[in-house]
């Protein structure tokens, strides 16, 4: 039976504290999502109880490590629904997991005279790796616009596809606007080209569907503390047969099978990729999130984040002088706005004077930002545990602002 | 300029709170002379990610005069502040500026440890400004 998704709040002690003498009012859920006591409970438990390296140790606290640790891989797999456990390679975070492919996929595949697809809807981590492998391969850097609605345009990709292509680099979800990429139809397109599609799922694994084989993604990154699970811990998915060609990306202990000075051989997947020791906690971390989310029905969890949506988009646009940015087909948990005249850094602020988290800026999208032609915008976004009430604090915090920086300007 | 300082810590006790402390840094920065248009240029802008302010610094008599301005009222507030305490002054007193008041005040958590906002770069530039100043 599943939980009922209102109850989910009282398992996330953070969201009791206070701040500036105001409940904590957490908008900021896009950047990183708080954690359920479950979670923190599961690492205090492996510091507390089976702290150990990993895959050497040949005594019991390194053996239950080793196990907490290749469980949670099978976790992550059956979570995507990746076919097998050892396509899930455990990074820092969803930058690092695109860095390896862009290094180590584009080493083997991508060379002079190749082209890449991105879209202006990009994350700088999903935009800046390629146009880098771009400028050491001499490779050519595409981009597909978004239209004013925040969608992207599909006909410029179509056009932009040809048998030079060799990657295509998408986010599912909109960091910066929240639209809802039509990847699969994206993948579809690519793979009839001849090229393989890297999908940014930083926003997505927690809010939409997540799987790897429905999708056809080649490659699937996305980081764990955007999930609930904890900070320090990313996956990359890769297809076994892109993952088997490619060279390693770091190198180092775990990675290799055999070293002599004549002739270094590689570790089997996926520990061809996990040079070092890794972050043995994190997983083990983001599996307990995982078994939390699964708590709740996923079905009944995306129809609740997008009621709750369309309330803050409702009660956003009853406000004068607001300005939401996108209007896509589909959005996922994001309210992207500014008011007129007002900087939003002085938005976010204010906000925070009573307890209200929300980010400011350029969310790390230039591009976006650029095609938009403002410096920034404020980005309220929500997660399982957001509530009416959060956004009704919101739309006061954003009232009291205006009336705070308006009334000076009268005043003044 | 110790006098300027210990009123400004008088001014901010009397606030109870983050909001009204916020309310007076907008009051301040509506106190501020207006910059002239012509001097908002590139070259004086101190660009960060959140926020953009403009700084026109002059060495006369070797004093410091400058001009400033920001598109954020709240920061426009803390050059307000800045303005108030070092604006006129010998480049000898601004080469021995710090940030200390901006600490006294609480303020520099909430806002000098931010990125973007200028502060440091402010402070950057009207040291440089002074130790030219003093060279000339």
């Amino acid at each position: 039976m599943a939980r009922d998704i209102l109850s989910a709040r009282q398992d996330f002690p953070i969201l009791d504290i206070q701040v500036n003498e105001r409940p904590l009012v957490y908008l900021d859920n896009a950047a990183t999502t708080q954690k359920p006591q479950v979670v923190i409970d599961t690492l205090r438990d492996y510091y507390t109880r089976y702290n150990a390296n990993i895959h050497r140790g040949n005594y019991a606290i390194a053996y239950e490590a080793t196990e907490a640790y290749e469980k949670a891989r099978a976790k992550v797999a059956s979570y995507i629904n990746a076919e097998h456990k050892h396509e899930i390679i455990f990074t820092r975070g969803t930058t690092e997991s695109i860095n390896l492919v862009a290094y180590s996929f584009g080493e083997r595949f991508v060379g002079e005279g190749d082209e890449i697809i991105v879209t202006q809807l990009e994350h700088h981590s999903n935009y800046v790796p390629w146009k880098l492998l771009c400028e050491r391969k001499k490779a050519k850097f595409q981009v597909v616009p978004f239209d004013e609605n925040g969608d992207l345009d599909l006909e410029v990709y179509k056009s932009l596809l040809n048998e030079k292509t060799r990657v295509v680099a998408v986010n599912h979800v909109s960091n910066s606007l929240g639209t809802i990429n039509p990847v699969k139809e994206i993948i579809q397109l690519a793979h009839d080209a001849g090229a393989v599609v890297l999908v940014d799922a930083a926003q997505a694994v927690q809010h939409i569907e997540h799987d790897v084989q429905a999708l056809d993604a080649d490659f699937y990154a996305f980081s764990g503390h955007k999930m609930y699970g904890p900070m320090g811990v990313g996956v990359l998915y890769g297809k076994e047969k892109w993952l088997d060609a490619m060279p390693p990306f770091l190198s180092g202990g775990e990675m290799i099978s055999n070293v002599t000075p004549e002739k270094i051989s590689f570790n089997v997947l996926p520990y061809k990729f996990e040079a070092g020791t890794p972050n043995v906690p994190g997983p083990i971390g983001l599996a307990a999130a995982i078994d939390y989310l699964q708590e709740f029905d996923e079905q009944e969890l995306r129809a609740y984040e997008d009621t709750l949506l369309n309330y803050g988009i409702g009660k956003l646009k009853e406000i004068p002088g607001l300005t939401l940015y996108g209007n896509p087909k589909q959005r996922s948990s994001i309210l992207p706005f500014n008011i007129e005249g007002i900087q939003h850094f002085d938005l976010g602020v204010l906000f925070d004077a009573r307890g209200v988290a929300v980010r400011t800026g350029q969310h790390c999208t230039q591009p976006i930002m650029d095609a938009l032609k403002v410096p920034g915008f404020v980005r309220a976004s929500l997660a399982l545990y957001s509530n009416r009430d959060d956004i009704d604090a919101l739309v006061e915090s954003i009232q009291r602002a205006i009336k705070m920086l308006k009334g000076a300007k009268k005043h003044g | 300029m110790d006098k300027r300082r210990a009123q400004l810590l008088e001014d901010f006790d009397l606030l109870e709170n983050w909001e009204e402390k916020y309310d007076y840094l907008i009051e301040l920065g509506f106190d501020l002379a207006e910059m002239p248009q012509v001097l908002k240029t590139e070259e004086n802008l101190v660009k960060g990610c959140q926020s953009s302010v403009w700084f026109d610094i002059r060495c006369e008599n070797g004093k410091i005069n400058f001009d400033a301005d920001s598109d954020s009222l709240i920061v426009k507030g803390i050059v307000a502040i800045v303005d108030y305490l070092y604006n006129g002054q010998s480049a000898e007193d601004v080469l021995k500026a710090d940030l200390s008041i901006f600490e006294e005040l609480g303020l520099w958590q909430h806002l000098s440890s931010q990125r973007g906002n200028g502060l440091m770069a402010m402070l950057a530039h009207l040291k440089k400004a002074a130790t030219d100043c003093l060279s000339q």
